[in-house]
């Protein structure tokens, strides 16, 4: 059943206007956080685990591990950024300060109100990427000027990611239910998409079920633009898995919270 | 500044329609009728009360005016529009305070303002005035850069309320306004209603406390299990039920027994 009031504009701006507002004022923290992360991977995996994993093999490359890891780094704090945000933040927003309520005898739609905040998610995921590849760079893990490409990418990403947590702010029933999605989806693709160790070493059928996974694809797109060895048809194809993605996910967040909020 | 004085000369221009009109308006949850064939109509510049005790569907009803919960039957109109079709339009031209105290705690008090006024896609300059004004008018100009948690309860609930009325709304919709507030500040938060009722705002208010619908509206209807039980002047309630004061009306009408 659409209510005549499911409409979606440029008007969720709105709302991302005021998260902009709100963590401009904890800018502090939010740039520490993805200046010092990549900071300390790059102190444990590239100092600690030299001796361990002195080189290795990615697409017929020989290359420090650590030069493999970095552009994962920046990948799963796409996901973890916008997955976080939509999810931890958005629900308190929703059910203890209750900021949808009011925000719902604006002239805004519901729709434009979860839109405005997923937006601001992959904003978030943008700008962290930006800062991650900033401290990076300082030590070569980042090629230019194909790097650039992961910003846009991070966005991309960002959107998909958000609007998966905006489906399970939506749907649980108190904030302890999002260890469920976390422990399920995101840890685990964290772990096996080919972040921390190439996905040739797996067996066929785990390949396979990897590349199902979003974050597979923009660890993928992630390495490549840091590498410099884009554009590829698995490029093209990540990006189009990527768009999808969002496609998908963003109209049945909108749905389900608007089945959630409105009575 | 020119366009608020232009807003506050309208709103002072009786208005031939009324401001909200509802005819056997009914809400329902699944199997449960919380609003059961209401019927009502607002006049401009008039202090209307809803009365009920606690599941009566005053919140409910207040839900459907502003186009918040879709109706499951009836007609509601508000400044002549359907409010299903014209929600958007209609809403830029009211303000809401709810019941629960749901200001952003996020951002400092003179901000809640500013940013809440964005949603209305009020120009930075109109929002930053339209704050001042509110704050000098509700007291809370010393506390402009203030948290919201640092509040007291009462100065939060002015917050709602001058939150509600940052778009210069032509109806400002007041659910519960002083629960739970001491009376003091309940009597000063009387004070500002009366004085924005001469100032041409049409209010409608939900409360179970009688002394003060009994103080501020011009009519009002008592409801109970979603359907109106009477409706009129206060004074004249009082004449034509007994009792003494419209909280005798109102036991009279609804009864003793505990509510949920």
């Amino acid at each position: 059943m659409t209510h005549k009031n499911a409409v979606l504009t440029w008007r969720l701006m709105r709302v991302w206007r005021r998260d902009w507002l709100v963590n401009k004022r904890s800018w502090h923290i939010n740039f520490l956080v993805p200046l010092l992360e990549p900071l300390l991977y790059v102190a444990s995996f590239g100092i600690g685990f030299r001796l361990l994993i002195p080189e290795i093999v990615y697409q017929g490359q020989v290359m420090p591990y650590l030069n493999f890891m970095a552009p994962a780094i920046i990948a799963t704090n796409i996901m973890y950024t916008a997955f976080f945000e939509n999810a931890f933040s958005s629900f308190v927003r929703m059910y203890y300060q209750k900021t949808y309520d009011a925000i719902m005898a604006t002239p805004l739609s519901v729709e434009e109100v979860v839109a405005g905040e997923i937006v601001w998610g992959a904003t978030k995921s943008l700008m962290a990427a930006a800062v991650m590849m900033a401290a990076l760079s300082l030590f070569g893990l980042i090629h230019y000027p194909g790097g650039l490409g992961i910003l846009p990418v991070a966005f991309l990403g960002g959107l998909g990611f958000g609007a998966t947590a905006m489906v399970c702010t939506g749907v649980v029933k108190h904030i302890d239910m999002f260890n469920l999605p976390i422990f399920l989806l995101i840890t685990p693709m964290y772990l096996f998409s080919g972040t921390f160790f190439p996905l040739d070493n797996l067996p066929g059928w785990a390949q396979t079920v990897a590349w199902c996974l979003p974050l597979t694809h923009l660890v993928a797109l992630t390495r490549g633009l840091a590498f410099g060895t884009l554009p590829t048809l698995q490029a093209f194809i990540s990006i189009a898995y990527l768009v999808i993605f969002a496609v998908l996910v963003f109209p049945i967040a909108l749905i389900v919270m608007r089945r959630r909020l409105i009575k | 500044m020119a366009d608020s004085a232009i807003k506050t000369i309208n709103r002072r221009i009786k208005v031939s329609y009324p401001i909200i009109e509802a005819a056997d308006v009914r809400k329902t949850y699944g199997a449960f009728t919380a609003v059961d064939g209401v019927s009502f109509s607002v006049t401009h510049g008039e202090l209307f009360g809803i009365l009920g005790p606690n599941g009566a569907g005053k919140t409910s009803t207040i839900r459907m005016i502003y186009g918040y919960s879709p109706l499951s039957g009836g007609s509601l109109r508000v400044f002549g529009s359907d409010i299903e079709s014209a929600w958007r339009t209609i809403r830029a031209k009211l303000g809401v305070c709810h019941q629960e105290n749901n200001l952003d705690t996020e951002m400092s008090v003179r901000q809640n303002l500013e940013v809440f006024a964005g949603f209305f896609g009020m120009p930075r300059r109109e929002a930053a005035e339209s704050a001042t004004r509110l704050l000098d008018f509700f007291g809370l100009t010393h506390k402009e850069s203030a948290q919201v948690n640092e509040l007291s309860g009462g100065m939060m609930r002015r917050l709602v309320i001058a939150r509600a009325l940052i778009n210069n709304p032509e109806l400002l919709i007041l659910d519960e306004p002083t629960t739970g507030l001491d009376p003091q500040t309940r009597h000063q938060l009387w004070d500002k209603l009366a004085q924005l009722k001469q100032s041409g705002v049409t209010i409608l208010l939900t409360t179970h406390y009688m002394e003060e619908a009994a103080r501020l509206c011009d009519r009002l209807i008592i409801i109970d299990h979603g359907r109106i039980l009477v409706e009129g002047h206060p004074r004249e309630l009082i004449e034509r039920f007994g009792g003494e004061t419209l909280e005798d009306v109102f036991l009279i009408l609804t009864g003793r027994e505990l509510r949920d």
